[in-house]
């Protein structure tokens, strides 16, 4: 048992709030579409919500937004900025 | 009593792992689904093996494009070195059995023994569903729905025929791999043929009424494509009962349509893996429980990807990737007697009308009633009244989508 705390550790680092990890679809280096890790949340929060309002406009994020509350998308925004 | 002792070896075999150190976890599959498993299962610490037969993945999504003669077949070409990298082990060998109450995988040239075991076999086209359409005859009317030689033989098939030819399209009903992927097809072959053989006409035959993004590619056919790709629905007599490879024909209820090329996208199933491991039903695909994806069938296993029955998810590489990563972390909790935190996931995919001309649909989904079911007001497709600038913008976002992707999963 004592063996597997580090990867439980690991595990409990890498799940995030619900819908992270379908953020992580576009959202990770390497693609050319924003990086949401290690960014300020509420930056996250002001450019989710811009979107869910249409004060930004967006091809996809406003029809994906439509999908959390917006204290799921506190949640997540906080995530992100952690990790 | 006999079904007590097996689910009492069941459940003591996590245990027996953990005292080990690590449990083991089998992957069977290595596309979008399964490779993104088995990275975040061994990211998570456990002790992975990989179990692929292929030597490389060859991509589905922007295959459309390879067949339409504007992209190369070697942007869709991936390897597992990066995966192996990642602590993964790689068994190159087909999978042929499980034996369930055993825990165990076996393939061909050895065996397994799994904690828990993740399926994804993708999806296996059928040879027995449509009268003609046999494995030889698919060599002269290619599917091209599973990615590598069959997407080359409908491009080169394309690239031969005379101008003024007749490209013929057999689309199946619901379910199957990529809903909207035959109309983005549709609209690129409509495009090559506008391009470079303009007295050529193509005619889609399609076992359904209705079609994802249909408002969206319908509208874009109507400006782009005008007099040269013709839709025919399932009321219309659109529905392709029997083919003949020799003589070109595909057969509806009321015609026989002769075609110089012909492109027949077979109905499917889950992989052969599926039906041998018991987690296939009568459908031919995998019913699973929406919040760990464990087989409703056979425990112990659990099935992502294009073979599952994912509710109102369609069958596509985002959704995939997607859903691997919730089986890993739902595999892990699971391994240490915790129960898998309600999920939710997101779907979003792109299509191409023309080079330049991107649409998408997107959804958000969550378990209800023991289904995925969409978010209420979340998703959508693209608006119909959208600017040009705006759908150049969406075509970059697929581009950046299918890189970002790629990355992630094999680079």
């Amino acid at each position: 048992m004592r063996l597997l705390l580090p990867a439980l550790i690991l595990v409990l680092a890498a799940a995030g709030p619900p819908g992270a990890a379908s953020c992580t679809g576009c959202h990770v280096a390497g693609g050319g579409i924003g990086v949401l890790q290690g960014r300020p949340a509420e930056d996250i929060v002001v450019q989710m919500e811009s979107f869910r309002s249409g004060a930004r406009p967006a091809t996809l994020m406003n029809r994906i937004v439509k999908g959390f509350t917006p204290d799921e998308v506190r949640a997540l925004a906080d995530w992100f900025a952690r990790s | 009593m006999r079904r007590r002792t097996v689910l009492g070896a069941m459940l003591a075999a996590p245990a027996i792992a953990r005292a080990q150190g690590a449990a083991r976890v089998v992957v069977v599959g290595g596309g979008f689904a399964g490779a993104t498993a088995a990275r975040a299962l061994a990211a998570a610490g456990h002790r992975v093996t990989l179990v692929e037969a292929a030597a490389e993945y060859v991509s589905c999504p922007f295959s459309n494009e390879v067949i339409a003669g504007f992209r190369g077949m070697d942007a869709q070409r991936f390897g597992w070195d990066t995966v192996a990298a990642s602590g993964v082990q790689l068994v190159r060998a087909s999978a042929t059995g499980v034996d369930p109450a055993a825990r165990r995988v076996s393939f061909d040239g050895g065996s397994l023994e799994y904690d828990r075991l993740v399926l994804a076999p993708g999806v296996e086209m059928r040879f027995d569903a449509l009268p003609g359409y046999t494995e030889a005859a698919a060599e002269r009317m290619p599917h091209a729905w599973k990615a590598g030689p069959q997407t080359l033989l409908l491009r080169d098939q394309l690239q031969a025929m005379p101008d003024g030819g007749r490209v013929v399209m057999a689309v199946p009903a619901n379910p199957y791999r990529c809903p909207p992927g035959p109309y983005e097809r549709a609209s690129l072959i409509a495009h090559y043929l506008k391009t470079h053989k303009p007295r050529s006409k193509l005619l889609v035959l399609d076992a359904k009424d209705q079609f994802s993004k249909q408002r969206l590619f319908q509208q874009g056919w109507a400006a782009l494509y005008p007099g040269i790709v013709e839709w025919v629905s399932l009321s219309d007599g659109g529905k392709v009962t029997a083919v003949d490879a020799q003589a070109m024909t595909l057969t509806t209820d009321f015609d026989t349509h002769k075609a110089d090329v012909a492109n027949v996208i077979t109905p499917q199933r889950a992989g052969r893996i599926a039906v041998a491991a018991g987690v296939a039903d009568r459908t031919g695909w995998c019913p699973i429980d929406p919040v760990s994806f464990e087989s409703r069938l056979v425990p112990g296993i659990h099935v992502i990807g294009d073979a599952a029955i994912m509710g109102a998810m369609p069958k596509s590489a985002f959704a995939a990737n997607a859903q691997a990563k919730i089986c890993a972390e739902a595999v892990t909790a699971m391994l240490s007697g915790q129960a898998p935190a309600e999920p939710r996931l997101i779907n979003t995919c792109y299509s191409l009308v023309a080079p330049e001309y991107g649409i998408s649909v997107a959804g958000v989904y969550r378990p209800v009633n023991g289904q995925l079911t969409e978010v209420e007001g979340s998703g959508g497709t693209s608006p119909l009244d959208a600017s040009p600038a705006v759908r150049a913008q969406e075509a970059v976002y697929a581009d950046a989508w299918y890189r970002t992707i790629t990355g992630a999963v094999f680079g």
